[in-house]
């Protein structure tokens, strides 16, 4: 673990303060972040159980990461808008997406998985790094409405060596843009590690951009909550972009496809595990008295409803009509698919009377 | 409302080049919609390397008029943002061969981004290029490269035969909810025609468009190679020829009824472009074609074109690209069957 970040809680749940970034908080607010990383831990177990056994193609796992989004997702207002990849699980959680509705486009019938209107996050896009000018974009329009809103644009490491990365943030830097870019860290894009992606800090490239960054604990919910929610307040009131880099770690595979022994030592696990989010959000809480049986197991019993509605929903879930490919590919009427789709309507006419 | 239809008296029209033309169409959308930007390199004070945003900056500001860091993928990546956000924004790539750098995020952003979303979030985005070669330019500034384009779904491509078209399809594609790339034959950026910008746009840009009718032949082009096909025709009707001129106009979605419908009278069919004939626009043309006139056909559809080349040195383009003499060439073939 890296000595050199920002942090609020010690592994061991002790807080500590930071002058740049000071945080109020009670219990109310604790008890809210670790539900949300309770809840969003199940999601991510039921949801590679549902993948093991054929109910799902895919899952990305996010065991590890969940204190950063966690926070990150906390720290955004209602009307801030935000990108991101696959893996932000904790994030979707905060932000209300519905968990089944998530599911939809692993069981393979949707290609999204939410109204970007409803959750204020824009779809999540497979291909690395392309969000990151989208979000630039969008906080170009922020700019141009007036608004007092900003951008979070979320991305990993692997991402930052993509050139739509550095465009997003040579455009960022231009054009004075209300977002906040943030990078998880998790030290491995599926096999390569990111000693190959830079040989500096992360956090280090912001700075020939003009844009201003930190390197925080992303293990550390209430870190994650600070620094953003601190950024993201000096966006929205024209200070530009900035940029977070979260050390972290993905413990699980890159997806249920991959096979992390053969690509690093299983005794980095053990390491990170030490430093898991839960449980030092629950040792804080222990500390100052936030964590009563009580709300543990409503917390407890919440998450194993969750489980049970992902996994009776999605495993009565029927094939869906042929004929729903065709849906959307335009806004207005196109010939060629519209032709296309009369053929499939009358092929499959065909096989049913035969 | 085409350049093809003779102008009343009674229809004011103004001489313009297709720049011109593109110019006013532009100043008309962003008059008209507030949410119209326009965004690429050097189109602010210096109006764009060909000056078809000449003075649309001064007047609309910069905030509607945004001069790009030089990164294509940047202009459209970030197009693809605002356009979440509510505005229509109209890119430049500056020239043809630079567009690639932006191909991933117009093919798997722009494009698929409103069939992702489930019919939620539109990408009603103008993607203008400038294309095709004639203008003895260095490399990459020469290049047809509209089959990408059209064989992605999703996206609408469109390209204008001359000014008075340029002027109303630029607003049309500006007012579509899907995404255009909207290509401008460059070697006509010169070319003048009259131009209507009092009434009333109306029509679909979607069709294909016949500019004559003839007996024996006919022809299909769209964009640079119309007004080649138009001189063809003439220089075939002196030979006692008769062909029909199709516009194709928009490459996606394609037109074909016209051309089918016509084919179906002549029996003989011959496509015409710039790009190379192998896997080109022309080669779904003629399959079609072939298909729906299969017991019409006096000749084999011909394909005239670019060879299987890249584009090559300007001193080499006079053989390279289709002109009138190659159309005449292939007349010939179709005719001595």
């Amino acid at each position: 673990m890296t000595e050199d970040v920002i942090r609020l809680l010690t592994p061991e749940g002790e807080r500590i303060e930071h002058p740049d970034y000071p945080l109020e908080v009670d219990a109310d607010l604790l008890r809210r972040l670790y539900r949300d990383i309770v809840l969003t831990r199940r999601t991510d177990v039921e949801s590679t159980a549902l993948q093991r056994t054929g109910e799902l193609g895919l899952w990305c796992p996010v065991l590890g990461q969940e204190g950063i989004q966690v926070g990150a997702g906390h720290a955004m207002r209602p009307t801030d808008y935000g990108f991101t990849t696959y893996r932000e699980v904790g994030i979707f959680q905060v932000r209300g997406v519905d968990p089944v509705e998530l599911l939809h486009l692993y069981r393979g019938v949707t290609h999204s998985s939410w109204d970007p209107r409803r959750v204020g996050l824009g779809i999540f896009t497979i291909v690395i790094g392309s969000h990151a000018l989208h979000s630039v974009g969008y906080a170009m329009g922020i700019q141009r409405d007036g608004a007092d809103e900003a951008v979070l644009s979320c991305f990993g490491d692997g991402a930052t060596s993509t050139g739509d990365v550095h465009e997003a943030m040579v455009f960022a830097a231009a054009f004075n843009a209300p977002v906040v870019f943030l990078v998880q860290n998790n030290q491995w894009a599926i096999s390569v590690p990111v000693t190959r992606q830079a040989r500096a800090p992360l956090a280090t490239r912001a700075a020939g951009y003009g844009i201003p960054s930190v390197r925080i604990d992303g293990n550390d919910v209430l870190a994650g909550l600070a620094v953003t929610r601190t950024l993201l307040d000096r966006a929205r009131e024209g200070g530009g972009p900035a940029f977070i880099e979260a050390v972290t770690y993905r413990r699980g595979p890159h997806t249920t496809s991959d096979d992390p022994t053969r690509y690093r030592d299983e005794a980095e696990l053990d390491h990170w595990a030490s430093l898991d989010p839960l449980d030092r959000l629950r040792r804080h809480m222990e500390r100052v008295g936030a964590l009563d049986p009580e709300f543990v197991a409503a917390v407890d019993a919440e998450a194993d409803a969750l489980g049970e509605l992902l996994r009776e929903t999605i495993r009565g879930m029927e094939a869906p009509d042929p004929l729903r490919m065709f849906e959307h590919v335009y806004a207005e009427p196109h010939r060629q698919v519209t032709a296309d789709r009369a053929a499939m309507a009358d092929y499959l006419a065909t096989v049913e009377t035969s | 409302m085409t350049s093809m239809t003779p102008t009343t008296s009674m229809t004011p029209t103004t001489s313009m080049t297709m720049v011109q033309a593109l110019n006013a169409g532009l100043r008309r959308a962003m008059e008209g919609d507030p949410k119209v930007l326009l965004m690429g390199e050097d189109i602010g004070p210096l109006g764009g390397v060909f000056r078809v945003t000449d003075g649309l900056q001064k007047d609309f500001g910069e905030d509607r008029v945004i001069d790009a860091p030089l990164a294509e993928s940047g202009i459209v990546g970030t197009a693809v943002g605002l356009a979440m956000r509510g505005y229509r924004p109209v890119l430049e790539i500056q020239f043809d061969g630079f567009v690639f750098p932006a191909f991933d995020q117009i093919v798997t952003m722009v494009a698929k981004h409103h069939y992702r979303s489930a019919g939620i979030t539109r990408m009603p985005i103008v993607i203008r290029i400038p294309y095709g070669g004639g203008i003895g330019a260095v490399e990459h500034h020469s290049e047809s490269p509209e089959a990408y384009f059209a064989h992605t779904p999703g996206l609408r491509v469109l390209t204008p035969a001359d000014a008075a078209e340029a002027y109303v399809t630029i607003q049309q594609a500006i007012a579509s909810d899907d995404p255009v790339v909207y290509f401008e034959p460059k070697r006509r950026y010169w070319d003048r025609a009259e131009v209507d910008e009092v009434s009333p746009i109306s029509g679909s840009p979607w069709t294909s468009r016949v500019l004559r009718r003839g007996s024996d032949v006919t022809l299909v082009a769209y964009g640079p190679m119309v007004r080649t096909i138009l001189e063809a025709a003439d220089a075939a009707a002196e030979d006692g020829v008769e062909c029909s001129v199709i516009d194709l106009r928009s490459l996606s979605p394609l037109d074909l009824d016209p051309v089918v419908a016509d084919v179906q009278s002549t029996g003989r069919c011959i496509v015409v472009h710039e790009a190379p004939v192998m896997l080109g626009v022309g080669a779904e043309i003629a399959a079609e074609v072939t298909r729906r006139c299969f017991f019409h056909l006096e000749a084999p559809v011909e394909r005239v074109g670019g060879a299987y080349i890249p584009y090559p040195p300007n001193r080499f383009e006079q053989h390279y690209l289709p002109d009138v003499d190659r159309v005449l060439d292939a007349i010939d073939r179709v005719t001595a069957v």
